[in-house]
């Protein structure tokens, strides 16, 4: 029998002060034994980080207060502790690390000292004992050159090295307990999977115990024992993984697993005698950093990028973080003006138009940006904001709202939306009018740059049907910009793999996503994140079908 | 980092410059004739052919401005049309009260208006926050006359702590020196307090949400080294910013505190060139406000480089 390490047992977080404030965390009970891995999952305001943040006593103070229940680290109450006992805890006996790794290390002092600090707090050590244990951390968590790296400052060091650097601060005391809160999210899959292996490894040879909190199922299944699923500040559902990922009881849990897109493209639709509406022919971005003496720098952004895409279809594009997919989206809309090569948007050449010349042609191509909270400008109504594109393009202003209420209706939102705010509609219905938007001046070509990724996967899904439906319905062409292959795989039919600026791979997706010829797309296939599930029939995938290398 | 302080002096020159040419144009461009003005209403034929002489304005102006300018880098800033003394002299004699208030005031108000301001963030929202930001409403709206006559009736003429005015060089003993600086001090640094109080905790109460600072505080280290090491250094930027333009702009406080206290600095001195049309003086005067301008703006990158370590030119 192994020890329970954390015992959260009932817990109850409120809003506020005041009394009665709404439950945002609401009853839930959680074990993570030593050498476990407990994946904590839901969706966003399920509740997971304000839990591991209650744990840690690291609570906004004033704003969330635990109202009952309790948690116990290694038999020890937390809810009750004080402000000193807590400090003496964190570190030594359980220890966090964040999503962020950008911004959660600070900029102005080296990586070395900041990993110090933790030892200079709970230690004695002197400066030469506790730099060798620094160094020696750091090798653990696989970091080249430690003297060089233990010197540096954040910002030059890349995402992954930074989470190193989380991860060697948060065990370099040997805790009991690890919280990880979405410790890869924002990390390419690549890094992601290094990131992962190493957690495991460095939990087996510490025994540590690790609560995993993420959104992503596929990382649930390469790194989770036992999976805690969450909704709304309510427990839904406890398990070994196996069991969640084959039998789960519960109907959420079922609709979860459903809505993760399969890695095994779908079936290839036949093939188009449809014209071309968008042809990028060798277009290359450069990026020249000009210095008031001397020389300055050039960053090739994209590299000679020739693709071609047919009305009605999708074509997409894939790659890491800096692979120079959005800039070609870019340059292709024209939001940034293309070093060299052409665009062809029906039939007409528009990579060195004038601004002016290029007006009447922007709207045959519209875009949708990631973000949702931040494309739409929050002053302006929703109606407003779809029909300022028709407007400028000399519609009566009565017409446009017109067609703005008969957009909401096919973007699957109610016609009476135009008068309100976006504020007042949740992260997916945003999307749905980013896209209403987009769709207002009847464009050939709809751009989706990363239009899904800050989705949780249910609406995600169901943004992705609204996007098929849609093409199927207009006719219209999409260019889809993803750094998530499960995504390209069930919604292009073309794909286009990208890295360090230049074109890798490209061909049908069905093809590519299975029987990739390049050793990189192998590389990002094999670091997909849950490969070997089938979440939505909740099975193993079977062997022979999808990525193998 | 030579050679980025090296660039950034080189960068200085051609604002000087345009500076140096708007001052030149100044007098000559002025409707009218320059001498008539300068020599005003009561002037015969040949003083005005005098000064008309003496001003080098009867070449083209194109050979004005380089004598002008060759002058003014040999140190000749011209002389007064009052006093007749070279305007450099004149200005070597004043600048020293006026340098010693305009430094104690920054210095001042940095020592009392950071911590102040870091407290208040970190006590957001708790009467001591309410306090500091009730002080600083005071402090901005009660102008320094007020304040300096308030000090001298309390501290001077009641108490009799301090002299009432006057200034006395800090070359000839610290003691009365410090004894005069002490009320003006006070009375400008009030306003400085309060918008470097005010500043503090604005970017304070920034960084207070980043992500780095929760992390120092999971490291389980106290909240005095949160604040100090992680929070601070990270605000310091937009402080450093305000507390360089705000010495920039304590110039004109300096001439009214220099009235209020009787000091003979270069603020009155520049308020009687103005009133006199003393153009040399002027002159002179604009060129060296333009110069501090300068200098505090390079300090204030200097600083930022060193502060913030992504900062790279």
């Amino acid at each position: 029998m192994t020890n329970t390490i954390l015992d959260i047992n009932n817990l109850v977080v409120s809003i506020g002060k005041k009394p009665k404030g709404a439950n945002i965390i609401d009853g839930i009970s959680i074990q993570v034994r030593e050498r476990e891995t407990l994946c904590l999952v839901g969706e966003s305001g399920s509740g997971k980080s304000v839990t591991s943040l209650t744990t840690m006593g690291l609570l906004p103070k004033g704003t969330l207060v635990p109202t009952g229940g309790s948690i116990k680290l290694v038999g020890e109450e937390l809810l009750t502790a004080t402000d000193r006992r807590l400090r003496q805890l964190r570190a030594t006996k359980m220890a966090m690390i964040f999503q962020e790794p950008m911004t959660a290390l600070n900029p102005v002092v080296p990586v070395g000292r900041q990993i110090d600090e933790v030892l200079r707090a709970h230690t004695s050590l002197d400066a030469k004992a506790r730099k060798k244990r620094i160094l020696d951390m750091m090798e653990q968590v696989r970091l080249p050159q430690v003297e060089r790296i233990f010197a540096s400052y954040p910002h030059r060091l890349s995402g992954g090295q930074r989470q190193r650097i989380m991860i060697a601060m948060a065990l370099v005391l040997e805790p009991k307990l690890l919280i990880a809160d979405e410790p890869t999210t924002a990390l390419d899959v690549t890094t992601q999977k290094q990131i992962l292996t190493l957690i495991r490894d460095l939990q087996r040879d510490h025994g540590t115990a690790v609560l995993f909190i993420t959104h992503d199922m596929g990382v649930v299944a390469e790194i989770a024992d036992r999976v805690a699923v969450m909704r709304q500040g309510r427990l839904v559902e406890t398990g070994p993984l196996e069991t969640v990922l084959r039998n789960p009881t519960m109907e959420y849990t079922r609709n979860l697993l459903s809505s993760v897109p399969s890695l095994v493209p779908r079936a290839p639709r036949e093939e188009t005698r449809e014209p071309v509406v968008l042809e990028a022919n060798e277009l290359s971005k450069v990026y020249k950093e000009r210095a008031f003496f001397g020389k300055g720098r050039e960053v090739v952004a994209a590299d000679k990028v020739t693709l071609t895409l047919r009305k009605g279809r999708t074509l997409g594009i894939v790659g890491e973080s800096g692979s120079g997919k959005s800039t070609v989206a870019r340059c292709i809309v024209r939001l940034i003006d293309p070093t060299s090569g052409g665009v062809r948007l029906a039939g007409r050449e528009i990579a060195d138009i004038s601004r002016r010349l290029l007006q009447p042609h922007r709207q045959k191509i519209q875009i949708v940006f990631q973000d949702p909270y931040r494309s739409l400008n929050p002053r302006v109504t929703v109606g407003e904001s779809i029909a300022e594109g028709p407007v400028n393009y000399g519609v009566a202003h009565g017409d446009a709202m017109k067609r703005a209420r008969e957009l909401l209706e096919l973007v699957g939102l109610p016609a009476d939306a135009v008068s309100r705010y976006p504020h007042q509609f949740s992260g997916g219905q945003r999307q749905r009018i980013a896209i209403a938007r987009a769709l207002a001046l009847d464009p050939d070509v709809l751009v989706a740059d990363e239009a899904v990724s800050a989705l949780d996967v249910s609406v995600q899904a169901q943004v992705l049907e609204l996007l098929d439906e849609i093409q199927k319905r207009l006719g219209i062409a999409i260019l889809f910009i993803t750094h998530d292959l499960r995504v390209a795989a069930q919604i292009c039919d073309q794909v286009v793999v990208m890295q360090h600026g230049r074109v890798v791979e490209q061909g049908p997706a069905a093809e590519v996503l299975t029987h990739p010829k390049e050793a990189y797309t192998k590389a990002l296939l094999d670091a997909a994140p849950g490969r070997n599930w089938d979440f939505a029939n909740f099975r193993a995938v079977a062997q022979g079908v999808g990525a193998t290398a | 980092m030579l050679g980025y302080l090296l660039r950034r002096i080189l960068a200085a020159v051609p604002v000087m410059g345009v500076v140096a040419l708007f001052v030149f144009l100044l007098l000559r461009l002025t409707p009218g004739d320059p001498a008539a003005i300068l020599a005003g209403d009561n002037a015969t034929p040949e003083r005005l052919e005098r000064i008309r002489e003496s001003l080098g304005l009867n070449e083209p102006l194109v050979v004005q401005f380089i004598t002008w300018v060759n002058k003014l880098l040999h140190g000749d800033l011209g002389t007064s049309l009052i006093s007749n003394l070279p305007v450099i002299k004149m200005i070597g004699q004043r600048v020293e009260p006026s340098i010693s208030i305009a430094l104690c005031t920054i210095v001042l108000a940095v020592i009392v208006a950071v911590p102040l301001g870091v407290i208040a963030a970190w006590k957001h929202g708790t009467w001591i926050d309410r306090f500091v930001m009730g002080l600083s409403v005071l402090g901005f709206s009660m102008p320094v006359f007020v304040v300096g006559y308030l000090l001298i009736q309390v501290f001077a003429i009641e108490l009799r702590w301090v002299p009432v005015q006057g200034f006395r060089s800090i070359f000839n003993g610290f003691g009365p020196f410090f004894e005069r600086m002490i009320l003006p001090t006070c009375a400008l640094s009030f306003i400085y307090i309060a918008l470097i109080a005010r500043m503090t905790r604005a970017a304070m109460l920034d960084v207070l949400g980043e992500d780095y600072v929760r992390t120092a505080r999971a490291k389980g280290i106290n909240e005095v080294a949160v604040m100090m090491r992680h929070a601070l250094r990270n605000a310091a930027v937009p402080v450093i910013t305000v507390i360089g333009t705000g010495f920039a702009l304590l110039i004109s406080g300096v001439v009214v505190t220099e009235s209020v206290f009787n000091i003979p600095g270069i603020g009155r001195l520049t308020v009687d060139a103005v009133l006199a049309r003393d153009y040399p003086v002027i002159q002179a005067m604009i060129l060296l406000t333009s110069l501090i301008y300068v200098v505090v703006n390079l300090l204030i990158d200097v600083a930022y480089t060193l502060l913030d370590p992504r900062i790279r030119y």
